[in-house]
C-alpha cells in the first residue's frame, strides 16, 4: 500500500508525476526535471521532502546515547540549533544510514534520517537506546519542504510566517532554529544555500502555495537525485550500504575518532580495518565518451583491478555524464566504464562535480 | 493526450513508421512514449548498412532516468540514422514525429507495413494505459 504526504494534492494541482518511492507516492518531475535542476542552480525550487524521518530525543542521558549511537560527536555541537552530519553503524562498521542531527539543548536533540529506511532506524534506535534515560519521539505530524538555489532564502523568507522570519533571516549555514511548532534549517541535499523547513503538517499545503506565489518552483524526486549527485553528495543505499563502511564510501570524515575513549557503535571494526589497510576509495568519473553512466556498471582500472559504479547519471550543469564508483585504492585519474558490452572512457575526478552553480 | 497523426502505423512498443511509397520507411518512438521517458540525454543508433529483422532492439534512447529498447517494427537494412540527435537527443522530445526520426530502413517484406497498427488502434492501445 502506498503512502502520500500530505502534499499528495499540491503535486497532483502542480502537475506532478507521481511515482513510488520507497512505498511513497512522490513526484519525479513536473514536467521537465532538467528544467526543474536547472532552475534550483539559478534561482530557486521547492522539494517535498515530507516522506523523510524527523525524530526528537530527549531525557537527561540524550547526548551521552548519541556519542554511542553515531560515527560523528555530537558533542561537538556547542551552539543552539549547530547541525551534524552522520552516520549510523552497525557493529560490523556497515552503515545503517546517513543523517543530520541539531542540537537545541542539553537535553533535546532532533535527528533527520531517510524515508527508505525508516522502520529499520526507528526499530534500532529503540534498541540501542535501552539503558539509557532517554525518549524517542518521531514527530509524524511534521511535514518538510526544501527551499534551494541562490534565491531561495530570500523567496522562503517572503513566505514564512511573520514570527519566523526573524530568527531564520540570522541563521548561519548548517544550523537550525525552531521557532514555535516551525523548525528551520539552512541546510539541503542539492550543494545550493538554502532552507529545509519542518511545519506542522496542517500547514503545509498553504505554505507550499505561499512559496509558489513567491516565486519558488516546485521540482521532484529526479532533480533531486542530479543534483545531489553534481554536488558530490552521497544516496544511502546506492553509495554506501551495511556491508559499506564510511572508510571507503568516502565518508572518513564524518568519522570523529577524538577522544579515543569514545565508543561508538562500529568504532572496532573500523579500527580493524584501518589497521588491515583500506583497500578501495569513493571516486567521482567524469564519462568522456558520449553514454550515460548508471549505477553497478563495472569500471576497469588498468593496473589496478576492477571497480564498480555506485550511482551514475547526466550532469544537466555539465552537459555531460558524471558518477561515483567504488575502486581500488590506487586508481589514478583514468578509467573504463563497461556499458553494453562496450568499454568507455573516463576521468578519475574529486567526488565533487558542481560548486557555487559551477562546474569545478 | 499524446498526438498520434493518421498517416502513420504504429506498434504496442510506442514506435511509429512512416511509410515513404519507395520501398524505404522512417521510424521514430512516439509522443506518448517520449512523454513516458522524460528528458532525452542519450541515443544509441545502429549502424548504417546493417540488417536488421522486425522485434529486433536496434537502439536505446536514453533520459535521466533510465535507457529504454526501441524495437525494429519491420526487417531490412538500415539505410540511414539520425546523427542530429548524437549533439541533441531532446530533438526526440520535441519533434517526435518530425526531427526526431530515428532510422530510414530498405524494407526486405513490404507486406510486414500492414501488419501494424492504424492511429485508431494505436490510439485505443495508449488510452488504456
Amino acid at each position: 500500500m502506498s503512502q502520500k504526504t500530505v502534499l499528495y494534492d499540491k503535486h497532483v494541482e502542480y502537475g506532478g508525476k507521481l511515482v513510488d518511492f520507497a512505498g511513497w507516492e512522490m513526484p519525479v518531475n513536473y514536467g521537465s526535471q532538467i528544467d526543474e535542476h536547472h532552475q534550483v542552480r539559478k534561482d530557486a525550487g521547492m522539494f517535498d521532502v515530507s516522506h523523510m524521518t524527523v525524530i526528537d530525543l530527549t531525557g537527561e542521558e540524550v547526548r551521552a546515547f548519541l556519542q554511542h549511537l553515531l560515527a560523528n560527536d555530537v558533542a561537538r555541537l556547542k551552539d543552539r540549533g549547530k547541525a551534524l552530519y552522520s552516520c549510523m553503524l552497525n557493529h560490523d562498521g556497515g552503515v545503517i544510514d546517513d543523517l543530520i542531527v541539531y542540537y537545541l539543548n542539553d537535553s533535546w536533540y532532533r535527528m533527520v534520517v531517510n524515508a527508505a529506511t525508516r522502520d529499520k532506524d526507528m526499530a534500532w534506535i529503540d534498541e540501542q537506546s535501552t539503558g539509557y534515560d532517554v525518549e524517542i519521539n518521531e514527530r509524524d505530524d511534521l511535514a518538510m519542504i526544501a527551499v534551494q538555489g541562490p534565491h531561495a532564502r530570500e523567496k522562503a523568507i517572503e513566505a514564512l510566517p511573520v514570527d519566523v522570519v526573524e530568527a531564520v533571516s540570522e541563521l548561519d549555514r548548517f544550523f537550525g532554529c525552531d521557532c514555535g511548532e516551525w523548525f528551520v534549517g539552512r541546510t539541503g541535499y542539492t550543494g545550493e544555500d538554502g532552507f529545509e523547513i519542518m511545519l506542522p503538517d496542517t500547514e503545509a499545503a498553504a505554505f507550499w502555495d505561499g512559496l509558489a506565489e513567491s516565486g519558488v518552483k516546485p521540482c521532484g524526486l529526479g532533480a533531486r537525485d542530479t543534483l545531489r549527485l553534481e554536488a558530490g553528495m552521497n544516496l544511502y543505499g546506492s553509495d554506501m550500504t551495511e556491508t559499506t563502511s564510511p572508510l571507503i564510501s568516502g565518508l572518513g570524515w564524518t568519522i570523529a575518532w577524538e577522544p579515543e575513549e569514545r565508543d561508538f557503535i562500529g568504532r572496532a571494526a573500523l579500527q580493524k580495518e584501518r589497521d588491515k589497510g583500506v583497500t578501495q576509495k569513493l571516486v567521482g568519473l567524469v564519462l568522456e565518451d558520449k553514454g550515460i553512466l548508471r549505477g553497478h556498471q563495472t569500471v576497469v582500472v588498468e593496473g589496478a583491478g576492477e571497480g564498480m559504479t555506485t550511482s551514475g547519471t547526466f550532469s544537466p550543469t555539465l552537459k555531460q555524464s558524471i558518477a561515483l564508483a567504488r575502486v581500488p585504492k590506487q586508481t589514478g585519474d583514468r578509467c573504463q566504464v563497461e556499458i553494453r558490452g562496450k568499454r568507455l572512457n573516463a576521468r578519475v575526478v574529486k567526488p565533487v562535480f558542481v560548486r557555487d552553480g559551477k562546474a569545478v | 493526450m499524446s498526438e498520434i497523426p493518421s498517416e502513420l502505423k504504429y506498434t504496442k512498443s510506442h514506435e511509429w513508421v512512416r511509410d515513404e511509397d519507395n520501398g524505404t520507411v522512417t521510424v521514430g518512438i512516439t509522443d506518448h512514449a517520449q512523454a513516458l521517458l522524460g528528458d532525452l540525454v542519450f541515443v544509441e543508433l545502429p549502424e548504417v548498412g546493417s540488417e536488421v529483422s522486425a522485434e529486433d532492439a536496434i537502439c536505446v534512447v536514453e533520459s535521466v532516468k533510465a535507457a529504454s529498447d526501441v524495437y525494429m517494427p519491420v526487417s531490412g537494412e538500415v539505410l540511414a540514422v539520425n546523427d542530429s540527435l548524437a549533439d541533441a537527443p531532446e530533438t526526440i522530445n520535441d519533434s517526435p514525429y518530425d526531427d526526431g526520426w530515428l532510422v530510414k530502413v530498405k524494407l526486405s517484406n513490404p507486406d510486414q507495413i500492414s501488419d501494424l497498427m492504424d492511429a485508431d488502434s494505436y490510439a485505443t492501445e495508449t488510452a488504456e494505459d
